[in-house]
């Protein structure tokens, strides 16, 4: 067996790069080549003022990973992230229309209109038993009609709050914007959970074995629930920030998340079929899809290219990591 | 049909899973005309050697002859395509498709390209009324079918491929008595017509009726062949236990006076796989569950730990009645129930993960303060039972699946010994795991049960009832058919009562399942 | 024994979607403002075709139990390709349709080498092959537009006889070309095979990858042909993404009324066409109700939802826990 070999080199590098996972390690390797590939296109690609531009475009997509992340560790997959996102957009801008009390109550109240998706979602896949992906696309559907119905089908008119615009645009640490101080907030969140409380043990036991997680007495049924809600609940807040950012909702908003916010998670090394994965694969991730979407505007590649090569890489990248086993 | 040249022919088959030897340099010689019955315990290899032969597993060496010429099969299909056709114990009829199609499934006839219906139907008429089957309609789903309906579909579709050398792995298991003596007549036409037929049966009586020639397996290998009927049934179970073959059981204590049960079951009976079932354990006892395979023992012990819906009767701990909907209530500490399940690999560990979170993942909740995990006494605990169990590993953060079987299982028990439980099911704990680790896991079982647990353990192997239970209860059709206790566990009284046989008075078994 | 029995039995998915199919639409033609006319029944079937075409390409991955989310943007990708190449003398819109056609085909083909070959989850799969695809219709046509050999057009989209659709004749002569030979031939029982139970067919020697193979690839040629039809009846081609997304969510709903199984091995296209007429009519049924537009979106989203939550009601006969994890 390998393993043993693997292990003898391993046991004598430094015990972060020896616990690394080497998805994680190739994502962060092609961030520095997509780096270094732009940085030939425009001087302008290193400086920090750019990086931190980048950055910041990539905390809305972090907070909106970070949910499926926790769904996808559990070998579920949230197709609710489109219409969680303008919901939660939608849901916090309609609020501020309703005097200071709305402005005060508005992001929660995006956030809970996420969570209630969520609740839904959850309900269907750990009560119900219905298929993740089949569940979720239905209450998108859903999600999509309330909105349609509520906006009469315009775009909507409320604008976003100052402390939504504040949280997407302002700075409360001088040079470093606020969304990627809630990211990284988020993420220390999402890590802690995932690394020292017996919630994160049981989303990663009941994505590899949920069979063997329910025999060791772990009501996995609320596990998965409450992951779900987690994911609707960061749909939607990844939603309030970019009203913030763009001053208000729209209808589509969402849609350009699905695909990246999935795509980020599984290039960072998470298993689609659950169990396995790190935050910090889904970091690199984020950022590389981030990085890759600037680029490609850089290098001014329309839409139709940048629809093909996202396409195009994450199935080279699943063939290279996310392959279910041989069957014989 | 003396005399023939052999049909086919396998020598030195063998092949490992994972550590454990499944058959070591086996050899069958398969003749035209002729039933050739196959003996052997649970895990003796049998199984095992009939996939090989079907296509299912490749050999790890060793090789195979078809009228003297080399084959070797790449799947399924190509084992039928040289006319090998086992039907398998574990039924490979699909659920959604109707008895007709399932019967031509692996050659439909066809007429332009597209499945004959009309073809098909009559194959599968044909077939089933061979197989005496003839009370199936061929339209019907298999879904739809019970059991021992969908047992005969099986051997009419094994029938329908026209087989040269057919395998029959416990076929006759899920049958009624009546469904028993037609097959038989199926198989002594099949056998006049020049088939080899391979017969495996844990039904003594069955092999006595049906075979010319016998092979006893164990431990992997072809131990005796023998003509049919030239041997008694003593010198047969001799054979398949072996001499050699012995454990160092731990001194089993005095019987103790029955004290108060700790667990009680009251005419517990559950779809139609329990039926009635009532026994206690008190503390400080081990009490065995007997019989062949699946007569009920694994629903049982699944039934204590709260996974069973619809149960009727009733479950006392600690003589108060309780309702077990869980396993999380299973195992929390007004009950305190462990169980170490059936098949560790998909049941009781998750092999991608650490030792470390698995050990400690069925003792979260004691472990953390606010859901947030303790590292400081999950690191003490783990090193408790790390110790406990002398579990051998490279380290507590590598994946529990690189572990060796016999230390993967002794993380599932100590991953349950975290919580001290008072009440411990063990489900077949020592399958596959090698004779080292076996012995210290008896040595435990007996230790917990000094120390005050009570103790329910399933085991398929005989030895170890006999080694390490104070009382055995053998269970036949989902109901307690025998109890035996102290001196009274013996190997005879275990295969007599497991075949519903009582003592040397062989009285037919297999005529009381319903 | 009844022999109509087990047949009731085989088709009860497919009678009860026929059933629903009916009822609405007997609900729906009663209200409308015009009545049962040959125009009303036209309008339908041309609308409800195109959902029909689609369903069918997904009734065959759902019975491999996989999932297809890029039959919406098949529909879509290929939509724009005829949009540029059915046009022009009968020879040169021969070849175009033979074109589409073909990339339909190519495009299932790649998923089903990307899910069986490169063992990727069809789920994953599918929505980045669906990127793609899209991207492509967005090559061909960054803003909407192109147009279609007209008399074919008018030809599949008007009625025979003054009464009878000619979409629906051609959706009859698909089934009959290609689900009808799919379901009786060995490979298409593989597929239900490998769907309701790929350990049993493995042993049973049946040809899985073959059988699903074939699926997603005859998924693939019969989501071009509603893209086909989508610029027959539109006589342009656009790259729409909602619209795209809109067929592949509906496609699932269809699928689902029509008694298609998801969890594979159980349905029929037929039902699926049933489930996806019925889908349309009960989306339009708002519209001769004269309820607000704005709600049809949301009153199709709940049909979906409660469409998905029927099956699992099976749950509560499950007794044995286990069952919930396999």
């Amino acid at each position: 067996m390998s393993e043993t070999t693997l292990g003898g080199i391993a046991g004598r590098m430094p015990k972060f790069i020896r616990r690394a996972d080497p998805a994680v390690v190739t994502a962060f390797a092609c961030i520095v080549v997509l780096l270094l590939v732009g940085s030939l296109y425009s001087r302008s690609f290193l400086s920090p003022e750019y990086l931190l531009q980048q950055l910041k475009v990539a905390s809305f997509l972090g907070v909106i990973a970070t949910g499926m992340m926790l769904v996808i560790l559990l070998g579920q997959i949230d197709l609710s992230v489109p219409w969680s996102v303008a919901t939660g957009a939608m849901m916090a801008c309609a609020a501020a229309a309703y005097g200071p009390v709305g402005v005060a109550l508005a992001i929660p109240f995006g956030i809970l209109c996420g969570v209630a998706i969520g609740i839904v979602n959850g309900i269907g896949v750990a009560y119900l038993r219905i298929p993740s992906m089949i569940i979720t696309l239905a209450t998108n559907a859903v999600a999509q009609g309330l909105m349609v119905v509520y906006t009469g089908g315009f775009s909507p008119q409320d604008a976003a709050t100052a402390a939504m615009r504040y949280l997407a645009t302002g700075f409360t640490i001088p040079g470093v914007p606020n969304a990627v101080i809630i990211w990284a907030l988020i993420g220390a969140a999402m890590v802690f959970v995932l690394t020292r409380t017996s919630f994160g043990r049981a989303v990663y036991g009941i994505g590899n074995r949920e069979r063997a997680a329910y025999l060791s007495g772990i009501d996995t049924r609320r596990v998965v629930m409450i992951a779900f809600a987690v994911s609707g609940g960061l749909s939607a807040f990844g939603g309030v920030l970019l009203a913030g950012y763009a001053s208000k909702a729209a209808q589509s908003m969402g849609d350009a998340y699905l695909l990246p916010s999935i795509a980020a998670v599984v290039l960072g090394g998470t298993s689609i079929l659950g169990g396995r994965g790190s935050y910090l694969g889904t970091v690199a991730g984020v950022i590389l899809i981030t990085l890759l979407q600037s680029i490609l505007s850089v290098m001014q590649m329309p839409e139709a290219g940048r629809q093909i090569i996202y396409g195009v890489v994450i199935v080279v990248m699943l063939l290279l990591y996310g392959r279910a086993p041989a069957s014989r | 049909m003396d005399g023939a040249a052999p049909l086919f022919r396998m020598e030195g088959i063998s092949k490992r899973y994972g550590g454990v030897r499944a058959l070591e340099k086996a050899d069958l010689t398969v003749t035209a005309g002729s039933i050739h019955a196959i003996l052997g315990e649970n895990g003796a290899g049998k199984s095992t050697l009939i996939k090989v032969m079907a296509g299912v597993v490749a050999p790890d060496e060793g090789n195979m002859t078809l009228e003297g010429r080399d084959v070797t099969f790449a799947s399924p299909a190509a084992a039928n395509h040289a006319g090998i056709v086992c039907i398998f114990q574990e039924l490979s009829l699909i659920p959604e498709l109707s008895v007709a199609d399932n019967i031509v499934i692996s050659d439909p006839p066809k007429r332009f390209g597209m499945i004959d219906r009309k073809a098909q139907r009559r194959i599968a008429e044909e077939a089933l009324a061979r197989a005496g089957a003839s009370d199936i309609h061929p339209l019907a789903l298999v879904k739809d079918l019970p059991l021992s309906r969908r047992q005969m579909v099986e051997i009419a579709k094994a029938l329908a491929r026209k087989p040269r050398i057919l395998i029959l792995d416990e076929a006759t298991s899920a049958l009624t008595a009546a469904d028993v003596a037609k097959i038989f007549g199926v198989l002594k036409r099949l056998r006049e017509q020049g088939l080899a037929l391979l017969y495996i049966s844990h039904r003594m009586n069955e092999i006595a009726e049906l075979a010319d020639q016998c092979t006893v397996f164990r431990n992997g290998r072809n131990v005796a062949s023998y003509a049919a009927g030239s041997k008694t049934d003593n010198e047969v179970v001799e054979l398949m236990i072996g001499r050699e073959y012995s454990h160092i059981f731990p001194p089993k204590p005095a019987r103790p006076q029955a004290g108060t049960p700790v667990l009680e079951a009251r005419d517990l009976s559950w779809s139609d796989r329990l039926d009635k079932i009532s026994l206690s354990v008190a503390a400080g006892e081990v009490v065995g569950l007997g019989g062949l395979d699946g007569q009920g023992q694994r629903e049982l012990l699944l039934a204590f730990f709260g996974v069973l819906r619809g149960l009727s009767g009733q479950i006392l701990v600690d003589g108060k009645p309780v309702s077990i909907a869980s396993p999380s209530t299973a195992s929390d500490d007004r009950v305190g129930m462990a169980l170490i399940p059936e098949d560790r690999k998909t049941e009781g560990l998750m092999l991608p993960m650490t030792v470390r979170e698995n050990l400690s993942f069925a003792a979260l909740d004691r472990l953390s303060k606010a859901g947030v995990i303790d590292r400081g006494a999950e690191q003490r605990l783990i090193d408790d039972m790390v110790g406990l169990l002398a579990i051998k590993t490279a380290g507590l953060d590598i994946p529990v699946g690189a572990l060796s079987g016999g230390n993967q299982q002794k993380v599932v028990i100590a991953k349950w010994l975290m919580r001290q439980p008072r009440i411990i099911l063990l489900n077949d704990p020592t399958r596959g795991i090698d004779v080292g680790t076996k012995q210290e896991l008896y040595q435990l079982m007996r230790k917990l049960a000094d120390a005050g647990a009570a103790i329910l353990f399933y085991s398929t192997d005989y030895d170890e009832l006999i080694g390490c239970c104070d009382r055995v209860l053998v269970l036949y059709d989902g109901a307690v058919k025998r109890e035996l206790i102290g001196a009274e566990i013996t190997e005879r009284a275990l295969i007599a009562s497991a075949l519903n046989i009582h003592g040397d008075d062989a009285r037919a078994g297999q005529g009381e399942s319903a | 024994m009844k022999e109509w029995r087990y047949w009731l039995a085989e088709q009860r998915g497919t009678l009860l979607a026929f059933g629903i199919f009916i009822v609405m639409f007997a609900i729906y033609s009663a209200n409308h403002p015009a009545g049962f006319t040959a125009n009303v029944v036209q309008t339908a079937a041309n609308k409800g075709v195109l959902l029909a075409f689609v369903a069918m390409a997904q009734t065959l991955v759902v019975i491999t139990a996989g999932i297809d989310l890029s039959v919406g943007m098949i529909f879509t990708l290929t939509n724009c390709m005829a949009s540029w190449l059915v046009i022009g003398t009968g020879l040169e819109t021969a070849f175009g349709v033979v074109a589409v056609l073909g990339t339909g085909v190519i495009c299932g083909a790649v998923n089903g080498a990307i899910v069986i070959y490169g063992r990727l989850q069809p789920i994953v799969a599918t929505i980045a092959t669906g990127a793609v695809y899209f991207g492509l219709a967005l090559l061909l046509r960054p803003v909407p537009g192109g147009s279609v050999n007209e008399d074919l057009a008018d030809f599949l989209t008007g009625r025979f006889f003054g009464f009878v659709p000619a979409s629906l004749m051609a959706l009859f002569v698909v089934v009959l070309i290609v689900w009808v030979p799919f379901s009786r031939s060995e490979l298409g029982r593989a597929a239900y095979a490998a769907g309701s139970s790929e350990t049993a067919a493995y042993m049973s020697g049946v040809p899985i990858r073959r059988g699903k193979f074939l699926a997603y690839t005859l998924a693939g040629l019969l989501a071009a042909i509603g893209g086909l039809f989508l610029t027959f009846f539109t006589y342009t081609g656009e790259a729409a993404y909602a619209s795209g997304n809109a067929y592949t969510l509906f496609s699932i709903a269809a699928v689902v009324l029509g008694g298609v199984s998801l969890f594979g091995g159980k349905g029929s296209a037929i039902g699926a066409i049933f489930g996806a007429l019925a889908f349309r009519t009960i989306g339009d049924l708002l519209f001769v109700f004269d309820f607000d537009p704005l709600w049809q979106p949301l009153f199709q989203g709940v049909i979906l939802l409660i469409a998905v939550s029927l099956g699992a009601f099976a749950l509560f006969r499950v007794r044995n826990r286990l069952e919930w994890f396999l």
